[in-house]
């Protein structure tokens, strides 16, 4: 059964925003909504305002300007209101590791005004869908990465929050770890109907959780949409060549070909998309050789997100920067 | 604005932190007791200039022992907003939809009782190395008055941590606020002792009154007044708790 989806009634909504540290733009003017029981993913590399609109959005910080609602109230002038509707995963723990898990979810739970038996009730319940229950009473400072991580979505859980904000919930765990959070996040969604607003750097997390993902790059959104739609965009598939030869009459020639729907170039790499690539490749090579380019290899496979990205933003996300020479690709085409 | 459940909640997670941290209790009555037990019977038998011939040494040193457990306890309980920050546990308090102010106050609540705990211990501890005191009610009132000693030091620890960023800044607040107002506070000899501009800031210093008041309800000799004293550590414990609590509303959670 699918999930419910409210197109209608948007859980945020963000128009405009903008936010500046002493003259550094870190959010750029983004836009965006989000409809009530989406799961919602902000993708983009490490430094690319993720971290900063989820604090904005969840009240800790004030924008520079612009406007945005969480759950219908003015992030700005109704504080307290927005932080009684969200739930937050921060991306650094957050638990009072000399507490028990069950002492930290208790204190959640009372600053949140809720009365006793019914928190000893809801904490029950939200241990239970994390799997802690048999470690509830152990301090936290004994606690794995993965249980923290869990103890704290248990946390963001207990006071039934419309929004739930998760900031690289899955960051430092290992694959299998990272497999079971995302499991458990997917299953929350369904079962709960909570909004919820990611953010990432990992393609596959994105791919596999949202329903749809805003691509942010340097503070703005360069492409949002779902994943499928993101991964169409490109129209086909990716084929790569690694060739050798002065490229610039072969590249001219593939500008000329209807089919090749994009085109990138990075020193002898040439990233190109097009439908049925595999029957495609023939031609490229015939038409390489007339070129008196020179083919080391071909690459082909189905457009995932990192493509998407790497179009969008002509990097690779995980490119750190200064990292040697910066790899920007240099000629970027595309058609539809 | 002020909201008592969660002061009492911020309050219970201070107590519960103290009594689990039991190295972190022993380690900061430590200091306070080696001084008493060696300034006390090293100096015991000596005529220090200032002090009344009616009482000996120890017991002009009780007091100010005393206070400066409470000096460095509740100093260190108001800067635990700095661990805090430091391990991300004040994101999560600060993003709850509570007034601020009385999270400061469930920390200057938690931040009070535990260094009254070591206040009182040291007390106990100094009856047994024979120390007197006057009576059952001047017990009782020195207690009452060590709370507001509390509630100075913590208020100010709070106060600063509200404004500091992370933890490098931490030992300098010890080496150039903790250890002068210490010294300047007559804990171990009587302020009239020190030069007369010396002396002029040990006047701003409110431990100075801590352990003067203190001195005045447990030995019965005093500096100043015992009125003059209980109204100064009011004074100065209802400004700070208002600064800070001040100060604590506007800092920034990250």
């Amino acid at each position: 059964m699918d999930k419910i989806i409210n197109k209608h009634m948007h859980a945020i909504r963000v128009e405009e925003l903008l936010k500046k540290f002493n003259g550094f733009t870190a959010v750029d003017r983004i836009s965006f909504d989000v409809s009530y029981g989406e799961l919602f993913g902000l993708l983009g590399p490490n430094g690319a305002g993720k971290t900063t609109t989820i604090n904005i959005l969840s009240t800790l910080l004030k924008p520079t300007s612009g406007y945005a609602e969480v759950a219908g109230f003015d992030i700005r002038k109704r504080r307290d209101e927005v932080r009684r509707s969200i739930g937050i995963v921060f991306q650094d723990p957050t638990l009072d590791t000399k507490l028990t898990g069950k002492e930290n979810l208790l204190f959640h739970a009372m600053l949140y005004g809720i009365k006793k038996e019914e928190a000893e009730k809801r904490m029950k319940e939200v241990l239970e869908l994390v799997e802690l229950e048999d470690r509830a009473d152990t301090l936290v400072e004994k606690y794995s990465g993965g249980m923290k991580r869990r103890l704290e979505i248990a946390r963001g859980l207990i006071h039934r929050p419309k929004v739930l904000f998760l900031d690289e919930p899955t960051l430092g765990l290992d694959a299998q770890t990272r497999r079971r959070i995302w499991d458990y996040i997917k299953k929350l969604n369904k079962e709960t109907e909570i909004t919820m607003i990611l953010t990432t750097h990992y393609m596959e997390e994105a791919d596999y959780l949202c329903d749809r993902i805003a691509i942010i790059d340097h503070g703005k959104i360069v492409a949002i949409d779902n994943p499928t739609n993101l991964k169409n965009m490109l129209g086909g598939d990716v084929v790569i060549l690694e060739i050798e030869g002065d490229a610039n009459q072969y590249i001219e020639k593939l500008k000329e070909l209807k089919w090749v729907k994009s085109l990138m170039v990075q020193n002898g790499i040439l990233r190109m998309s097009m439908e049925m690539g595999e029957r495609k490749i023939p031609n490229l090579v015939n038409l390489a050789e007339k070129s008196g380019v020179k083919i080391n290899s071909v690459n082909l496979h189905k457009p995932s997100l990192e493509d998407v990205f790497l179009f969008f933003t002509g990097r690779k996300i995980r490119d750190e920067e200064g990292e040697g020479e910066r790899r920007e690709w240099t000629i970027r085409e595309m058609r539809r | 604005m002020v909201d008592f459940k969660v002061v009492y909640i911020l309050w219970l997670r201070e107590m519960k932190r103290f009594f689990r941290a039991k190295s972190r209790v022993f380690g900061t009555m430590a200091m306070p007791l080696l001084f008493l037990v060696f300034l006390g019977f090293g100096f015991g038998r000596m005529n220090v200039p200032g002090i009344s011939r009616d009482i000996d040494y120890m017991s002009f040193l009780v007091p100010g022992i005393i206070g400066m457990s409470l000096l460095f306890t509740s100093t260190f309980a108001g800067l635990s907003v700095i661990w805090d920050r430091e391990f991300g546990f004040l994101k999560e308090i600060m993003v709850a939809p509570v007034s601020r102010v009385s999270i400061a106050l469930g920390r200057i609540a938690g931040g009070i009782s535990t260094s009254l705990l070591q206040g009182v211990s040291i007390l106990l501890i100094s009856l047994l190395l024979g120390f007197k005191i006057k009576g059952f009610f001047p017990f009782i009132f020195s207690i009452i008055f060590m709370t507001l000693v509390s509630a100075t030091f913590v208020a100010i620890g709070l106060g600063i941590a509200s404004q500091m960023k992370d933890v490098h800044g931490f030992s300098l607040i010890i080496n150039f606020l903790i250890f002068p107002l210490f010294f300047l506070s007559g804990a171990l000899y009587p302020i009239k002792n020190l030069p007369k501009i010396v002396r002029s800031f040990s006047y701003i210093d409110p431990l100075t009154y801590g352990v003067d008041g203190l001195r005045g309800f447990l030995v019965g000799e005093s500096h100043f007044s015992l009125f003059f004293n209980v109204l100064a550590i009011s004074v100065f414990s209802f400004l700070t708790v208002i600064i800070s609590a001040f100060l604590f509303e506007r800092s920034e959670a990250i």
